[in-house]
């Protein structure tokens, strides 16, 4: 479901956001795709948006179901800060209006949890038209 | 009072987790109703409150052999009680998130909260009857508790 395709020239830099290490530690381990460089993580929104102003980053990650701002008022404040930021949700969450409201919101894509290596790596080159 | 077709969701989502993030699909045994108490728990249990459409929670209790197998299977070599907890959570907010495919965005769930320590119980909702769906996966036993009103 990405929507702004672009060709990367030099590694895109990621920013990883979910409430849980394991899901964090696992997205930075498997994410495969040589457009991508992991610049920083984060445990909630709010966190995400310090590190995002501080990193700059040029594709994100995103939970929804997060202690302190959730990911759909994250991904708004994101988008606002960054209107071409590319934003994969990577939520457990598995009803369409939760994804149409994410797309709304400014997200480019939408992966179910529980997910695969290759689902994940498939959907981040999706994302940043590196396919 | 839960319905045929809900607690299918839920096996659907129990089964689905495993076969995707641990690569070995669970089989799930029977869904039983309890009538008096609130079951048992394992060593470690994630514990997910549910509110709009439904109320009460949903919890997945497991003994650590088998967090400790399924961070290994997601290649995590870091297997320390706090990994566990974090672990225990997830796995239930991925099951009770899942169900939002047949329930609806109106069925609204917590950031999950962990209880550590076998042979203790959760607290349940007042006058709620819990359904335990066991989960069997490798030589490890698990349980779902699905109780909403």
């Amino acid at each position: 479901m990405a929507a702004n395709a672009r060709a990367p020239r030099s590694p895109l830099k990621l920013l990883i956001v979910d409430d849980s290490n394991v899901i964090r530690r696992r997205i930075e381990r498997c994410q495969q795709t040589e457009h991508l460089q992991v610049v920083g993580l984060a445990a909630n929104g709010v966190e995400a948006i310090e590190v995002f102003r501080r990193t700059a980053p040029d594709v994100v990650t995103m939970d929804i179901t997060m202690p302190q701002m959730d990911g759909i008022e994250c991904v708004e404040r994101l988008v606002a800060i960054k209107p071409d930021v590319l934003i994969l949700i990577i939520s457990a969450l598995a009803d369409k209006a939760t994804a149409v409201e994410a797309m709304e919101k400014g997200a480019n894509g939408f992966l179910n949890k529980p997910f695969s290596d290759r689902q994940l790596n498939e959907a981040l080159e999706e994302l940043i038209g590196g396919a | 009072m839960l319905e045929e077709q809900d607690i299918r969701a839920f096996v659907y989502g129990t089964t689905c987790y495993f076969e995707v993030a641990a690569q070995q699909a669970a089989s799930v045994g029977s869904p039983y109703l309890v009538t008096q108490g609130a079951p048992e728990i394992h060593d470690y249990t994630g514990v997910i409150s549910v509110s709009g459409r439904r109320n009460g929670i949903v919890y997945f209790s497991a003994p650590r052999g088998m967090l400790t197998v399924l961070l290994m299977k997601m290649n995590e070599s870091n297997v320390s009680h706090e990994y566990m907890c974090d672990l225990v959570g997830e796995v239930a907010n991925t099951i009770a998130g899942n169900v939002r495919r047949d329930f609806g965005k109106d069925f609204a769930i917590s950031v999950p909260t962990v209880v550590t320590g076998e042979g203790k119980t959760v607290e349940l909702p007042a006058g709620s009857r819990p359904v335990v769906i066991p989960i069997n996966w490798r030589s490890h036993v698990a349980k779902l508790v699905v109780c909403l009103k």
